[in-house]
């Protein structure tokens, strides 16, 4: 049994987010590109269920080289085989739509029986990959999953409702599944592991070609203009949290 | 302006908020560019579902195929009726269920989808969207095309209460198109378990977000909610780490909380957070990025260390107790 986990990077939103000259996106050279966090759980999840069946994991990362360091922490974990697109997205506009007819490409090569990716990407309002993909292979597809366990030819998943209510669902393989959470919380790898996976493993290369036309055009990006925002306290940490404390005490709260 | 539809999603008998959110911006579409709103309802034994539904016509369509949510019946369903009736809009919340529906009705049918949408805008006979992303930092607008548009609308902008109505709309029969055997079964719902607090009922709530760091920094957090006679909750990072149990999470995925007070630590204020917390009487946060969103729906602010103002705060607050 294979899994195929397709994953890309984000821009990293504890960094500032620049946007073009144009205003009309991103400026992709200045941005800090980190791995999507729902991937991150998708590979984990990965490699729980590689634990538990001993299924092989294939991991396959858009967004060129600057996806590596995410391939080889992935291989440190567990990952048997690594897939790079050379898709560069520090130069090259993508959006959703395209990306997952570039994965589509790859996983009809590799026919994987399971299909696990990020339930969304913050910078990806075209859809999600994940069920986007799933029709154009063909698959069922469920979002928002935080449990994976396979069984025969079919995957008993948990999928998130409001409320923290959960559906626990049978899907037949293969299948496209969007991991919202990891059963468990995506393992720390030692720098040095993933240092060492980078001597001994590879990255099997494939170009994708960007079709943008399923996407949007934006013609506007901006920062939000804030009504009103909050008064920031100043003065010394005592100051603040006198005045804190006195702002609790004044809505009769202590 | 033809016309707009909307996907009225429920559960358990009850029509979720978001949809009457998705009915009040496709009234103000209406309203702005004409067109008829028309709320699209499926399921089973759902005769009463559509008595407030603040729509023009509502298409309904019950079978027991359609009883609970999965995706393929569904998505067989809309697709069918979306190509029948054409549509120029079909509005689905942001949820588990209308982002699954819209991402692949748009693969399946070739129509462009917003997701992440903040609000549609009518402008002159015509449509923009505003999506925001990036947890909040950055809002992305441009034209809507001249076909059908898929949308999963996020809430903020709009209120359920202009989604309701009181006068039954015309109420048209759609019947069950064919579609093959679905290759998703729905199992089981597990409903949250009972066990520790309700926190929607709680009046001071100590959120802490991903600024906490390490599991070691929750029990200063801990000691501040007692100080303050509060409980502890948490953006989803720390919930998935499973620092605090998942009833404790605050969000799109968990509850929604109405405090009197939310001192919220560390957390940015994504969207999928700030949804549940904007009932909350008084926000403080404590965050060192002066550009965190969550500054945007605090009253008061600081940009100090997590740690360094709990330690304090928990003297102040003695101070102002003992005297
Ligand atoms: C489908 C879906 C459902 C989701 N459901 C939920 C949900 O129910 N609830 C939820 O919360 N999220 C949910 N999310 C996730 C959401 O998008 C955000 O990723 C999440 O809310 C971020 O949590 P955070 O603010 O704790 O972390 P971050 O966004 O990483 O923010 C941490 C903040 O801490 C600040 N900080 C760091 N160190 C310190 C310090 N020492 N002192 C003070 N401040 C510090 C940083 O400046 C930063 O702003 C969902 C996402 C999706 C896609």
């Amino acid at each position: 049994m294979k899994i195929v986990i397709p994953i890309q990077l984000v821009p990293d939103r504890v960094e500032e987010i620049v946007i073009n000259k144009e205003k009309d996106g991103f400026d992709l050279e200045e941005i800090a590109w980190i791995l999507n966090e729902f991937d991150d759980h998708a590979v984990e999840q990965g490699i729980i269920l590689k634990e538990k069946t001993g299924v092989e994991v294939v991991v396959v990362a858009a967004g060129g080289e600057k996806s590596d360091e995410a391939l080889f922490t992935a291989a440190a974990k567990g990952a048997d085989r690594l897939i790079r697109v050379n898709v560069d997205f520090s130069t090259e506009k993508v959006n959703n739509h395209a990306l997952a007819k570039i994965f589509q490409t790859i996983i009809m090569e590799e026919k994987p029986d399971l299909i696990l990716t990020g339930v969304s990407n913050h910078n990806g309002f075209d859809g999600a990959i994940g069920a986007l993909l799933a029709e154009y292979l063909g698959m069922p597809y469920i979002g928002y999953i935080s449990g994976v366990d396979i069984e025969g030819m079919s995957a008993l998943v948990l999928k998130d409702y409001p409320g923290g209510i959960k559906a626990k669902m049978e899907v037949a393989l293969p299948a496209v599944l969007g991991i919202s959470s990891s059963e468990k919380p995506p393992r720390y790898v030692p720098i040095s592991k993933v240092r060492q996976a980078m001597k001994t493993g590879s990255v099997q290369e494939k170009d994708g070609d960007i079709d943008l036309a399923g996407g949007l055009i934006i013609d506007r990006m901006y920062e939000p203009e804030v009504s009103g925002r909050a008064e920031i306290l100043s003065g010394s940490l005592k100051d603040i949290a006198d005045r804190i404390a006195e702002i609790v005490k004044s809505q009769g709260l202590i | 302006m033809s016309e707009i539809f909307v996907y009225v999603e429920h559960f358990q008998g009850i029509v979720s908020d978001i949809t009457y959110m998705c009915l009040a911006q496709a009234q103000q579409i209406a309203k702005s560019n004409g067109g008829n709103v028309v709320a699209v309802l499926l399921g089973h034994n759902i005769e009463l579902l559509s008595k407030d539904l603040f729509a023009d016509e509502i298409i309904t369509v019950s079978h027991d195929s359609l009883a609970e949510f999965t995706y393929d019946p569904f998505a067989a369903v809309l697709a069918k009726i979306i190509q029948d009736k054409q549509p120029g809009l079909m509005i689905f919340g942001d949820t588990s269920i209308g982002s699954d529906l819209a991402g692949g009705l748009s693969a399946r049918l070739h129509l462009p989808l917003v997701s992440f949408c903040k609000e549609i805008k009518a402008e002159e006979g015509k449509l923009r969207f505003v999506a925001q992303i990036c947890g909040g930092k950055i809002f992305a607008e441009g034209d809507l095309k001249e076909c059908t548009s898929l949308v999963t609308l996020s809430p903020g902008k709009f209120k359920a209460k202009d989604g309701k109505t009181t006068t039954t709309p015309k109420v048209s029969a759609y019947s069950l198109p064919a579609f093959e055997k679905s290759r998703i079964t729905l199992k089981e719902i597990i409903l949250p378990s009972g066990e520790d607090l309700d926190i929607s009922k709680e009046e001071i709530l100590i959120g802490i977000g991903r600024g906490i760091e390490n599991e070691d920094n929750v029990s200063l957090a801990k000691e501040l909610a007692d100080a303050l006679g509060g409980e502890l909750c948490a953006s989803r990072p720390v919930i998935d780490q499973g620092w605090l149990s998942t009833s404790r999470l605050v969000g799109k995925s968990g509850k929604t909380i109405k405090p009197k007070l939310y001192l919220a630590l560390g957390i940015s204020g994504a969207p999928e957070h700030v949804e549940s917390i904007e009932e909350s009487e008084m926000i403080i946060a404590v965050n060192t990025d002066p550009e965190a969103p969550i500054f945007n729906i605090a009253r008061y602010g600081t940009t100090e260390n997590l740690l360094d103002i709990s330690k304090e705060l928990i003297r102040s607050i003695q101070k102002v107790k003992g005297g």
